[in-house]
């Protein structure tokens, strides 16, 4: 943990009631602390994994899958290839049939993600057997995104260079095709 | 698989409040139904994999498998009482569920619960970020053998989605008894809430609160960094073991005459009782550890209040007995461990 500087009392939101929250969050590969105290922990809606209290994960859960829109109502009927399982199956048991099940019910699926989770993007491990190539694409993002910035702050020798290892990362990644 | 798992034996950082710290992962293999759906021949496949998976892990990790149908089903209720499988594993019927763990617990790997593998990693005090690389690197050495089904948006894709992503659950189990007496644990708990942390009993999901004991996990498992997940529930352990402390001191200070006057009792209860149950056991026993962490009490005997709370289980008093007790039978060989253990067990302090 880096805990280099020593968290500031007040909230620094409201600098007012003192701190007692501390989320680190990363916002375009930056990293930053936060610490508020909890009325402003509250209304500061950015937070990823903001759920309503009194809802455990299966009631929210729950209440949702039921909630399917007018236009995704026929979809309910539709069945995962792989496995057989329906969505209005998955509706009655909370559970998925199989991997493939993710991709057969996708549409439904992500309102439902995005709510459980407040978040619909994976950002940790990538594993090593079936990630080789997610490895290197997500590394390629990340350059990107570091050049954008560097151009952004007017930081050419730093974008000279990380062009030029984007492109001998580009270059390898097409080889391995 | 009966005896106490090493983290109730050892020592950690913030160890006398924050009694364990576990890691999760969630993984299913790709091109297998999820357990739910997992018919015979599924079933099969699946098993002889994950054989092959450990098998090709080699000694370092010290893994044995036990297919679940192996297990007496009292042993079974033994290992939910130590946590290393969860109520739902062992729910009957017995299909393809299993048990792979090493010699002292500290890695547990349900297989087929929810999920087809849950690997645990559990450590003694709070060092969730040392479990995490203790998981990742188990992790890394099963899929070598494994391929584990993954999007890449959605990464590692599970059961229910709400593990799906990191497939994560970072966790630690907190013994919170001036937070309680002082009656913070309400506030802090609606807080903890509000930012995404789930706060159970010592069960998990539903259980009721005893001892004063609370598991404390992240909510979510998406959208951050394994790394952010344990340092966020870290930091919020950390937060929860300073607010103990300070309501401790409130104790010591301001109602010193009053929580003697509870230590001594629940002392005198433990000792002397001839008949106890399991949840009057713990709450005492929840006293009695307060007063020993504020030095108000020396407890002559040597066992830790994690294996106490293990040995006064019902589970354990039966397979203790090797039978089936009644209740009047467990409350009265209960009281007659409490005694034993608390005021002279040197004689015990080998067998476990
Ligand atoms: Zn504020
Ligand atoms: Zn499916």
């Amino acid at each position: 943990m880096s805990e280099s500087s020593a968290p500031p009392l007040a909230c620094q939101r409201c600098q007012r009631r003192p701190a007692s929250v501390h989320f680190t969050r990363i916002v375009n590969g930056e990293k930053s602390d936060r610490y508020l105290c909890e009325e402003c922990a509250r209304e500061e809606g950015a937070f990823h994994f903001m759920l309503d209290p009194q809802l455990t994960v299966h009631n929210v859960l729950g209440g949702l899958i039921g909630q399917v829109p007018e236009t995704l109502k026929l979809a309910t009927q539709v069945a995962c290839p792989r496995c057989g399982y329906t969505y209005q199956q998955f509706a009655e048991t909370s559970r998925l049939g199989c991997d493939a099940c993710y991709q057969a019910f996708r549409p439904q699926l992500e309102p439902l993600v995005r709510r459980v989770q407040g978040a619909t993007s994976h950002r940790g491990k990538i594993p090593v057997r079936a990630g080789g190539k997610l490895r290197q694409q997500q590394a390629l993002h990340e350059l990107r995104e570091r050049l954008r910035q560097a151009i952004a702050a007017e930081a050419f020798e730093e974008a000279a260079e990380l062009r030029d290892t984007i492109r001998a990362l580009e270059e390898k990644t097409a080889d391995t095709e | 698989m009966t005896n106490a798992s090493l983290w109730m034996k050892s020592e950690g950082p913030e160890a006398d409040i924050v009694l364990s710290s576990r890691v999760r992962l969630a993984r299913n293999l790709t091109d297998l139904p999820f357990p739910n759906r997992l018919g015979d021949s599924d079933g099969k496949r699946l098993a002889a994999r994950l054989q092959e998976a450990f098998d090709g892990l080699g000694n370092d990790w010290q893994l044995t498998y036990h297919p679940l149908a192996d297990i007496p089903p009292i042993e079974r209720q033994v290992l939910v009482e130590k946590h290393v499988v969860s109520p739902a594993l062992i729910q009957e019927p017995v299909r393809f569920e299993g048990l792979v763990a090493d010699p002292g617990e500290s890695i547990s790997i349900m297989v087929n619960e929810e999920d087809h593998l849950r690997m645990q990693v559990f450590l003694a005090g709070l060092q969730l970020s040392q479990a995490w690389q203790m998981a990742n690197r188990l992790d890394d050495d099963l899929e070598r053998n494994l391929n584990f089904a993954y999007d890449s948006e959605l990464g590692y894709l599970t059961a229910c989605p709400t593990n799906v992503g990191t497939g994560l659950r970072a966790s630690v189990m907190v013994h919170l008894p001036a937070l309680v007496l002082t009656r913070q644990v309400q506030p802090l708990f609606h807080a903890l809430a509000q930012i995404g942390v789930v706060v159970r009993g010592l069960y998990g999901e539903g259980t009721e609160v005893v001892g004063n004991l609370f598991q404390v996990s992240n909510q979510v498992s998406l959208g951050l960094t394994e790394e952010e997940f344990v340092h966020n529930l870290t930091v919020v352990a950390q937060e929860i073991v300073g607010r103990e402390r300070q309501a401790r001191q409130i104790l010591t200070q301001s109602h010193r005459l009053e929580v003697a006057d509870r230590v001594g009792r629940a002392w005198g209860i433990l000792t002397h009782a001839s008949i106890i149950s399991s949840d009057e056991a713990l709450k005492l026993l929840s006293e009695v550890k307060l007063g020993q962490d504020l030095e108000f009490i020396k407890v002559p005997g040597h066992t830790t209040f994690s294996e106490l709370a293990l040995m006064t289980r019902p589970g354990y008093l039966m397979y203790r007995a090797g039978q089936e007790l009644h209740s009047m039978e467990r409350d009265a060989l209960r009281a007659t461990i409490l005694r034993e253990r608390l005021i002279s067990d040197a004689e015990y302090k080998e067998e476990h």
